[in-house]
């Protein structure tokens, strides 16, 4: 039987630093954080006041989607409707079989929690009765997956996968499945937003939030100040397909998602290693590849001194000291729950397309301990044919996905 | 006696479900049916249950049922009103 290879088509991106893809490209090439005191709630009775918002003043739903969309969707179904109709666009998909040849499987780690909070309000302050009759579906975790499916007129294997920070790399590997199982195209991705004091108090609750007041200081992934994270909110959506599919009707696409793996960390106290190596070597085999074929890793990049140590000895012992350039622009956008992953992913594909690698913020340089080369001050032009992401989650989710460009890739210069 | 007006209700419609781009709510809608205004049934449990709470009335599950156009429901409520249930 034909195993097909699986083709990301569309991109559609909403992040803290830029709202459409090529938007959000120029600020992470150029090293824009979009890293800010929170205005959409006073932060000041927190300990933590710094997070990577989407502005307003860029993303504009109501000039975006239907108004009988608008009272039954939370911000984070916004930001995904919107992001899976510029993905859809620019894939230029035809749908066949009355849309039972197109799934979605988003991946979601919280939910609509602005949505869910007015109405928690309601239901306390004053009663059922005051209760949204959206508030049924609007929080829920597979709202993104539903509201999409239902918009597009989708109804091929759908699905929500939620394992925190590792889903959105998750959600990409089950559509992939899903095509080699005969699906013809799949929407997929994460975006998340949680910047509401309910939210809020969640992040804090992890005890990983930097409590930083400076834009610059507040998240340094594998810096020697490495001090926690800070939240942010939006991702990606891409469309994925069977690759001959597209390229019967002439699209090549960005790249192809050529390997995937999870697996959970063993429980404290086991004495075991953490299982991001496990998923990474799985993810490489998936792809048929040796560490040595893969020219960027785009890490998880926690921000906590211990995870970063255990991040970079994974990077280390599979590529050895500064043995392969590695990236972590989500320094400019704040950790976006399971949507980190999935705009990973884009960021990997676009430097593959333009041969270049985006630095990681404000961190000036990777703390000497780690030994990598990290990515950091300005874009490195770098040929880019293989990449590896990686991405965790709270709990002990790990997940990897390998991607290979498609087509012929040139070095690029710096802008 | 306070009576809900069609203006009223449409203003409510607006604010509890939002507004089909290709329905004028401002025109002759009392006897086009909700699901031609664009309407499910979610959003019209979502506009019934503000107006109940506004308007202090039960119009309880059957008569919504049978309310299919805003004509009716504005009937239905209105009976309410005047009946003080």
């Amino acid at each position: 039987m034909r195993t097909p290879e699986v083709v990301v088509t569309g991109l559609g991106v909403v992040a803290p630093n830029g709202v459409g893809t090529e938007e959000f490209w120029a600020a992470a090439l150029g090293g824009v954080s979009g890293i800010r005191r929170v205005t959409r709630f006073d932060p000041g009775g927190y300990p933590a006041v710094l997070a990577g918002e989407v502005r307003d003043e860029e993303f504009d739903p109501a000039g975006c989607l239907p108004g009988r969309l608008l009272p039954q969707t939370d911000r984070v179904t916004r930001m995904a409707l919107v992001a899976a109709d510029w993905a859809l666009a620019e894939a230029g998909l035809v749908r066949a079989d009355d849309g039972y040849d197109v799934g979605v499987v988003t991946s979601s780690a919280a939910g609509g929690y602005e949505f869910g909070q007015r109405e928690l309000q309601n239901l306390w302050a004053k009663g059922p009765q005051h209760v949204s009759a959206y508030q049924s579906f609007a929080w829920f975790y597979a709202v993104n997956t539903g509201q999409i499916s239902i918009r597009n007129g989708m109804r091929g294997p759908c699905g929500v996968l939620v394992s925190d920070g590792a889903g959105g790399l998750d959600a990409l590997g089950q559509a992939r499945r899903m095509i080699r199982n005969g699906t013809a195209a799949m929407v997929s991705g994460a975006v998340e937003s949680t910047l509401c004091p309910w939210g809020w108090v969640a992040h804090l609750a992890t005890g990983q939030v930097s409590t930083a007041a400076d834009p610059g200081a507040g998240y340094l992934p594998f810096a020697a100040g490495a001090r926690g994270h800070l939240p942010g909110e939006g991702g990606a959506i891409v469309v994925m397909e069977d690759a001959d599919r597209a390229a019967a009707r002439g699209v090549t696409g960005y790249g192809t998602v050529a390997g995937h793996a999870a697996t959970f960390d063993p429980p404290p106290g086991s004495g075991r290693p953490p299982a991001l190596r496990r998923a990474a070597e799985l993810a490489l085999d998936d792809a048929g590849i040796t560490p040595g074929q893969v020219d960027a890793v785009f890490a998880d990049a926690a921000g906590s001194p211990v995870a970063d140590a255990q991040e970079a000895e994974v990077i280390r012992g599979l590529f050895g000291d500064g043995g392969v350039p590695v990236c972590a622009p989500k320094a400019m956008t704040g950790r976006l729950g399971a949507g980190s992953g999935p705009l990973d992913v884009v960021t990997a594909l676009l430097a593959m397309r333009d041969g270049l690698l985006p630095p990681a913020g404000p961190v000036a340089a990777a703390a000497a301990g780690h030994r990598i080369d990290l990515v950091t001050g300005r874009a490195r032009p770098h040929q880019v044919r293989t990449a590896l992401v990686l991405a965790r989650g709270q709990g002990g989710f790990n997940s990897a996905v390998v991607l290979r460009g498609a087509g012929a890739i040139q070095e690029g210069t710096t802008p | 006696m306070k009576q809900l007006t069609m203006e009223e209700f449409v203003e409510i419609l607006r604010a509890s479900a939002g507004e089909d781009e290709a329905v004028d709510l401002g025109g002759e809608i009392g006897d086009t049916p909700f699901a031609d205004l664009g309407y499910d049934s979610l959003a019209l449990l979502e506009t019934a249950g503000r107006v109940q709470r506004t308007y202090g009335i039960d119009l309880g599950d059957e008569t919504l049922a049978e309310a299919d156009t805003p004509r009716r429901f504005l009937e239905a409520v209105n009976t309410s009103l005047a009946a003080g249930v």
